[in-house]
């Protein structure tokens, strides 16, 4: 069995392996994505309380899961990265943060206009927006960290090594924000209180929820391929792919 | 389907299309930009190639 | 290995204390930035009570953040820390003797400094007290985490700023936790649940960050 898994992790392998895969992860998003977005914007019932705006949320929440979601994969490639030396690994994680980070800010800014309607103001310090701000943060300094390390091995542990002591801290951060939004409520009555979820609603939010998870698996494919090729740029299994291009 | 009354989503039409068109825009960004990753990654290593090879005829010659 | 810990915390106090003057500077540093603030904003007791946990909180965390560069830099770039790394004790220990030096030198005289700081920022007496515990709780942890960003950033050609980047967002659950205490304490109720917290926090980066720490350091550090 650890024949299989060294053959299966092996960049060579992995690059001939995913090319159906980005395909077909990227039809399903679509499909999955375009109705998710039919269902939620033509389908779904306006909400009583937010109006229309509520409609925010088939993306809002998506992106925001998403964001969470890409950070925890980047914390377990990079420990299986770092605990058994599959490079591939290394890759993935590599190659998830740009898309995890976009997501964050994604989530940030819909969240932002969001709340504009809702509270009139474009920035709330709300506990979910806080938490995002600071995830963000936290896949800032993983690429920052990323970029500042020469050695490629290197660079890959260290970041790695940071991304798994975020993933620690995220719950810990959730926490105290909630925490500390809870003292801090003021005078606005409810906030990202989730509308009384019509199933109308939630169908198109969990569509939504798992087209997104689908465009990262092929995008997170693509990325990887282009790690791969660059990092074992002077192996011979590239030299002979590009000869052939 | 009033379409009209669609675009005009209650009143919050600015707030609703702008999310939709950022995420949109997200969306491309993230497709694009790993394509020309990788254009740029193979013509480095073509580039690297035909600098060996120029290395190599110069040896040899 | 306790021998190996105390050892290495004598020699690493003695080695600061060598270049004494570089030793005031972040408690200076920290004096300094939170005089800024009555001269920024205003001087007037009401807004600079309000201001005054968050203020010396955060002033606390960068006086901390400043100092770090000094926990590994110069035995790096000397090549004691390889040695260290080739020891026979666990890293670990080690690294838990150095993280103990630059607390006892930077993190515990912020803490004895507060009082004054809190009588400058018109602290009732209640809240300084509140703030000398939590900063005794805090400023550890702050030395802790900050050592697994230092380690992970010691290799890179001035990494001062990227330490920053990576660190800050990790403090912010201590920050939340220690300011609110100082906060609510000038109110006169009960901070029992802030400063258990901060002691939660304490035993968990006491047991993760120092592992997390010597993972790094082989990670970067080793050429």
């Amino acid at each position: 069995m650890w024949n299989w898994i060294q053959r299966f992790s092996s960049p060579k392998h992995f690059y001939g392996m995913s090319a159906p895969l980005i395909k077909w992860f990227s039809i399903g998003a679509l499909l999955i994505g375009l109705y998710g977005l039919y269902l939620g914007l033509f389908v779904a019932p306006t909400d009583y309380q937010q109006g229309e705006s509520y409609r925010i949320i088939f993306i809002h929440v998506p992106a925001a899961w998403m964001s969470l979601f890409v950070y925890m994969v980047m914390a377990i490639s990079s420990g299986i990265g770092i605990i058994w030396q599959i490079r591939l690994a290394d890759m993935v994680a590599a190659a998830s943060a740009p898309i995890g980070a976009s997501f964050a800010f994604l989530a940030l800014v819909t969240g932002s206009l969001w709340g504009k309607p809702m509270w009139g103001a474009y920035w709330v310090w709300d506990a979910r927006l806080t938490s995002e701000l600071i995830l963000l943060f936290l896949y800032l300094g993983y690429m920052a960290l990323q970029s500042a390390i020469e050695d490629q091995r290197s660079a890959d542990k260290a970041s790695g090594l940071l991304a798994i002591v975020g993933v620690v801290n995220i719950p810990i951060i959730h926490y105290s924000v909630e925490w500390w939004n809870t003292l801090h409520q003021g005078a606005t009555i409810a906030k990202f209180d989730k509308p009384s979820m019509h199933i109308d609603m939630l169908i198109p939010l969990l569509l939504m929820a798992v087209a997104f998870k689908l465009f990262y698996a092929a995008v997170v494919l693509v990325r990887t391929r282009n790690e791969a090729l660059y990092r074992d740029r002077n192996r011979r299994w590239v030299r002979e792919l590009i000869e052939r291009l | 389907m009033n379409w009209s009354e669609f675009f005009h989503m209650g009143g919050y039409a600015f707030f609703v299309w702008t999310s939709y068109a950022l995420t949109f825009a997200v969306i491309v960004a993230n497709i694009i930009f790993p394509i020309i990753q990788r254009k740029k990654v193979i013509a480095r290593i073509k580039r690297a190639i035909k600098r060996e090879q120029i290395e190599l005829d110069k040896e040899s010659a | 290995m306790l021998k190996a810990y105390y050892h290495l915390l004598i020699r690493d106090l003695r080695l600061s204390l060598r270049s004494r003057h570089e030793l005031a500077n972040p408690l200076i540093f920290f004096i300094l930035v939170v005089t800024l603030f009555p001269l920024a904003v205003t001087p007037t007791p009401e807004a600079l009570q309000t201001m005054a946990p968050g203020v010396i909180w955060v002033s606390a965390l960068l006086a901390v953040l400043l100092s770090l560069d000094r926990l590994f830099k110069l035995d790096y770039e000397d090549g004691s820390l390889d040695q260290l790394m080739l020891s026979p004790n666990p890293l670990m220990i080690l690294v838990l003797a150095k993280v103990t030096a630059h607390w006892l030198l930077t993190g515990l005289p912020l803490v004895i400094i507060a009082p004054l700081l809190g009588l400058f920022m018109s602290l009732p007496a209640d809240a300084v007290s509140v703030l000398i515990y939590s900063l005794l709780l805090g400023t550890p942890v702050l030395s802790l985490v900050g050592a697994i960003g230092v380690s992970l950033t010691v290799a890179v050609n001035r990494g001062g700023v990227l330490l920053s980047l990576i660190i800050l967002p990790l403090y912010i659950p201590i920050l939340i936790f220690g300011a609110n205490a100082v906060d609510v304490a000038s109110d006169g109720l009960p901070v029992t649940g802030q400063l258990l917290f901060l002691g939660a926090v304490l035993a968990l980066a006491l047991s993760l960050a120092p592992l997390a720490t010597s993972v790094a350091l082989r990670i970067t550090a080793s050429r």
